[in-house]
């Protein structure tokens, strides 16, 4: 149950990271290109770590890279929104602003986890997921309130991946049993605050969020988009060809 | 058998692999040393950033090192708690980072806030250009007095 709580947890850093990585050389402008493979490589890292400790619990015994690269697609349980493709920076920056709010939102509370490690991974995450969000949200703000056509590609961008946003707060049956033994942190109670602190920032960048209510979830139970496939083709062709590969 | 001291001796000389001039010392990341016997030691370890790739070096650094000085069975843990922050940095390794022409860590609220001194002319009139840099610690600087920019080893806490 630990073990599932954890891969969850493990596949949003690493399915984000990697579509971060594919900006690698192919950023907008040289400080925004070094500035996304940084935040890659510390989502990577964040990763590793829970893998690391998730391979300690897994009863088939697989290792951190076994985890990581090669699971198949309906085992992977991250979130709808961090698989979304980059198509432009403002997609880019916007996806990781939502991101990043509900990830320091749902570190903070994990730092209280009654389960030592899962804390101290959270402690250590934490520091990190502050300084991307200072970065995401710095970008939401001036790019929003930025000239007609960087103003227009933020809204595009917010009216393309607002529906994805929901499924951040709904709370799976493993969740909540682990909630009640003070290991989980309840995704549902983050809803409120995760909500101000985007509305704010959202309106500050004056962008309007789409109307309705509905969202799209799916993620979190192994039914993902057409989009994690072909990421995953791309991060698992080395391990796939080449077994046991390492560098 | 060689004493704790010992071993922190031959440690304390292995570089960070990005930062040459800065020993694992002066990164304040040796977190543990066991002296087992003759040739068997267990040795802690924390990464500065988590997906910082020069942790793995460092620890093939460190057990190159302990097998030189004679010990055989080497074990090397990473320990993650608690976390790492610039402030473990020691003094004469802030010294050497500016030295080497990247300025030290200093608090402040932010990048924007944060009065960094040039490490080329030591003005205090910098700015930041770019909150990442070359590597997970830095950002990158610019000083407006001698026109030069410079790594910052950002403040991690
Ligand atoms: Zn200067």
């Amino acid at each position: 149950m630990l073990f599932e709580y954890i891969l969850q947890l493990a596949d949003n850093q690493l399915i984000l990271a990697q579509r971060l990585s594919e900006l690698c050389g192919h950023g907008p402008a040289l400080e925004q290109d070094i500035a996304i493979t940084n935040i890659s490589l510390d989502l990577i890292g964040q990763s590793r770590l829970l893998f690391q400790y998730a391979g300690k619990l897994d009863e088939q015994h697989r290792n951190e890279d076994q985890l990581a690269f090669l699971r198949p697609e309906k085992e992977y349980r991250n979130l709808l929104l961090v698989e979304q493709p980059n198509r432009d920076f403002a997609h880019v920056v916007l996806r990781q602003y939502l991101f990043d709010e509900f990830n320091f939102l749902n570190y903070s509370g994990l730092t209280n986890s009654k389960d030592e490690e899962l804390a101290a991974i959270a402690t250590k995450s934490l520091m990190e997921v502050k300084y991307h969000l200072r970065f995401s949200k710095n970008w939401v703000l001036r790019l929003g309130d930025g000239t007609a056509i960087s103003h227009r590609k933020m809204q595009d961008a917010l009216n393309n991946l607002w529906m994805y946003a929901g499924e951040m707060f709904e709370k799976t049956a493993i969740e909540r049993d682990l909630v009640k033994a003070g290991i989980a942190v309840d995704v549902e109670q983050l809803m409120p605050t995760w909500k101000e602190s985007v509305m704010s920032t959202l309106k500050e960048a004056t962008l309007n969020i789409p109307e309705g209510g509905w969202y799209q979830s799916g993620g979190k139970k192994g039914v993902h988009s057409e989009h994690l496939g072909h990421l995953l083709a791309e991060m698992q062709f080395m391990q796939r060809a080449y077994p046991n590969l390492t560098w | 058998m060689k004493t704790k001291e010992e071993v922190y001796q031959i440690l304390s000389k292995v570089t960070d692999p990005e930062i040459p001039v800065l020993t694992l010392e002066d990164l304040g990341v040796i977190r543990d040393i066991r002296v087992i016997s003759d040739d068997e030691v267990n040795i802690k370890i924390t990464p500065t950033y988590s997906g910082c790739p020069a942790t793995d070096v460092m620890a093939d650094d460190i057990r190159a090192a302990l097998f030189v000085a004679g010990f055989s069975k080497i074990k090397i843990e990473q320990v993650i708690s608690p976390a790492w922050t610039t402030d473990w940095l020691s003094p004469k390794g802030k010294e050497k980072l500016n030295k080497y022409g990247i300025a030290p860590p200093v608090a402040a609220v932010s990048l924007e806030e944060a009065i960094v001194e040039c490490p080329h002319c030591g003005s205090k009139n910098t700015q930041v250009i770019s909150a990442f840099g070359s590597t997970a610690c830095k950002a990158l600087f610019q000083c407006h007095d001698c026109l030069e920019p410079f790594d910052y080893f950002k403040c991690h806490v």
